[in-house]
């Protein structure tokens, strides 16, 4: 048995590592001054995707991310680390998506590269916007089944020639242990295994990847540096996809598609409150004990 | 037609208490839109069990979806049992609890509906909107009010034009009270074959270990957190004595959850639990709004923290200047000296 696996996977800004300078004084978000790094959770997903291709030879993992030419780094990391390709979904047609629109697109993409998909799995939430929502709209845009908040994914099995999946996945609470047949949409959660370290021997050889639009507007692959790799290897040309690409309907994508819209957004200024500082000293930590105790806040 | 539905999650025969705190907010956006509120029940062997656990919120028509395939939880019949519900009844809102039922079940019924959904509301109001683009004048919308981008900035989400308007909410984000334990609502028990076809089917649930809370942060009345700045698994040892000496429970930032200094289910915030404690000692904690989120109704909030320009010291009423190395150890010594 092989499988046919798709991992959906975002390129997002660092959300964890927000310093002073990421917003602007107008209150918008200031991209530039945040790493864009591989959706953490994403990268769960893609090494449960690995275990099986490890463990049924055969087996496709195929990236798909939506974003713009640079997050196609996003495929580059994920062939490093054992996928076999990988395709960037990008269009100003998805620009200003909101989950619900982004599933379209990443469905629409998903029937067009791979028909026959056994498995679907993406990163449980996207550090971003920390919705959760694109992994169970994806399932339900295709008619798939799903199973969300997976721990694990403990066998998979033909079973009078249907696919199975069993996953234990994290529950309130506890724990549960599911068998869904195939095709099934999985989402991971952060604390699955983490993904296996970049391969050398994959880094060397998948480092000069590009996605067509990643090249500057009036270079083509035969005006590279290198563009008898490109004629002689064709897997260094990432697939690019746009919204004509896979037949999407315009106005289920981006903005136009999105039914839920921003009325506003505020940056967060705490108000202040009057309190009162105190130094770490033994006079003032003792001071401060007494006070709680006299009011009768502890104790 | 066009009223406020909430759904009820079940655990067994026991309605969750997230969900009444969501049928407490719903009556009173019922009450601000001059609509009635429902509520939905799905389970197994819950008719006749779960009515005085709903109905006394207020709620006006409770429908009851009983069958053997509906519990445990499984994304596809409970899907169906929303999708199909809310073809017939057009409601203008849809709350539903933000935990892992909540946002299995949600994402799926909004793409079903091509419905707006917003994850993990902190806030959720009814006000007017004028789009800007087209000019259209919208009243009554609700606005779903969440912190977003890692908690940096507070977005108000709308859906203009989409019914039903769909949110999700944390668990002790919204405060549950009873309206009237003899609150007179419709209960209609629904024929489920009539809404969930036996295609639905599809996951087995092989084994399943649902265990009460380890802790108990949400009843607590002082809380001992820990952020990134206690450094260390070890540093939060430190937490745990002082938790113990001031019978305490210790909770945890996203960041010092993420860097795997203390366990997932510790984490308070708008993505972990919501607390209202008398006492809340921040330790370490920088305090990012989605941390803020989870705790700003505390009585008494002490900020230890070496960096005086953290922003938690200003939502803070004592601020210590001081590593939680330092600071700790003494609020121990201090304690125990002072209570006896």
């Amino acid at each position: 048995m092989s499988l046919k696996i798709v991992v959906l996977a975002k390129q997002v800004p660092d959300t964890r590592n927000v310093g002073p300078d990421a917003m602007t004084p107008e209150g918008t978000i200031n991209r530039s001054a945040l790493p864009a790094i591989f959706n953490p959770e994403d990268l769960n997903a893609l090494e449960q995707a690995l275990r099986l291709k490890d463990q049924f030879p055969g087996t496709t993992v195929t990236v798909i991310t939506m974003g713009p030419g640079r997050a196609a780094e996003v495929i580059r990391e994920a062939m490093y680390r054992g996928a076999d390709g990988g395709y960037l979904l990008t269009d100003r047609a998805f620009a200003g998506a909101d989950t619900l629109a982004t599933s379209y697109a990443l469905a629409t993409a998903i029937k067009h590269v791979c028909p026959d998909v056994d498995l679907i799995i993406g990163g449980r939430q996207a550090i971003d916007g920390d919705t959760a929502q694109v992994g169970p709209q994806v399932a339900e845009k295709l008619g798939l089944n799903q199973i969300t908040y997976v721990e694990g994914v403990k066998e998979v099995k033909e079973v009078k020639g249907v696919k199975e999946v069993i996953a234990t996945r994290h529950i309130d609470g506890g724990v549960e242990t599911v068998e869904s047949p195939l095709p099934c949409v999985l989402t991971v959660n952060g604390s699955a295994a983490p993904c296996r370290p970049r391969n050398v021997k994959r880094v060397m050889k998948y480092k000069r990847c590009l996605a067509p639009m990643e090249l500057a507007p009036d270079t083509t692959f035969a005006e590279l540096p290198y563009a008898e790799q490109y004629e002689k290897k064709p897997y260094l040309k990432l697939g690019q996809l746009t919204c004509a690409d896979v037949n999407a309907d315009l106005q289920q994508c981006g903005l136009a598609g999105s039914p839920t819209k921003v009325k506003n957004v505020e940056n967060i200024v705490f108000k202040a409150k009057e309190s009162k500082v105190l130094s770490g000293s033994d006079e003032d930590v003792n001071g401060l004990i007494k006070e709680l105790l006299n009011d009768r806040l502890i104790g | 037609m066009n009223n406020v539905f909430v759904y009820c999650e079940i655990e067994g025969t026991q309605v969750q208490e997230v969900s009444q705190e969501l049928l407490t907010k719903g009556r009173k956006l019922a009450n601000t839109l001059g609509v009635q509120l429902e509520a939905v029940a799905a389970g197994s062997g819950i008719t006749g069990k779960v009515e005085s656990q709903i109905l006394p919120y207020g709620v006006d028509k409770l429908h009851i979806f009983d069958a053997e395939g509906l519990a445990p939880y499984t994304s596809k019949p409970h899907t169906a049992v929303l999708v199909n519900l809310f073809k017939q009844e057009q409601p203008q809102i849809c709350l539903m609890g933000a935990d892992v039922v909540g946002r299995d079940l949600g994402p799926r019924v909004s793409s079903a509906l091509h419905s707006g959904l917003t994850a993990d509301c902190t806030s959720l109001e009814i006000g007017p909107h004028d789009d800007k683009k087209t000019g259209k004048h919208y009243d009554n919308l609700l606005y779903q009010i969440r912190p977003a981008f890692g908690g940096n900035i507070v977005a108000t989400i709308v859906n203009p034009e989409n019914r039903p308007q769909m949110a999700t909410v944390r668990s002790g984000v919204m405060k549950a009270e009873v309206l009237d334990p003899n609150y007179k609502g419709e209960v209609v028990i629904e024929d489920v074959a009539k809404f969930v076809p036996e295609t639905e089917y599809v996951t087995k649930v092989l084994d399943r270990h649902v265990q009460a809370a380890k802790n108990n942060l949400k009843g607590a009345s002082i809380i001992v957190a820990g952020g990134y700045g206690v450094g260390s698994k070890e540093g939060f040892e430190q937490l745990y004595e002082l938790a113990k000496v001031l019978h305490a429970e210790v909770g945890a930032s996203r960041a010092a959850v993420d860097a795997g200094f203390a366990d997932h289910d510790l984490q308070i915030g708008q993505t972990g639990v919501t607390v209202r404690p008398k006492v809340y000692i921040a330790c370490g904690i920088s305090g990012a709004i989605q941390h803020v989120a989870g705790m700003k109704e505390s009585g008494i909030i002490i900020s230890i923290n070496s960096d005086e320009n953290a922003p938690i010291n200003t939502i803070a009423d004592y601020v210590i200047n001081g590593t939680v190395e330092e600071v700790v150890p003494k609020l121990i010594k201090y304690y125990k000296q002072n209570s006896k």
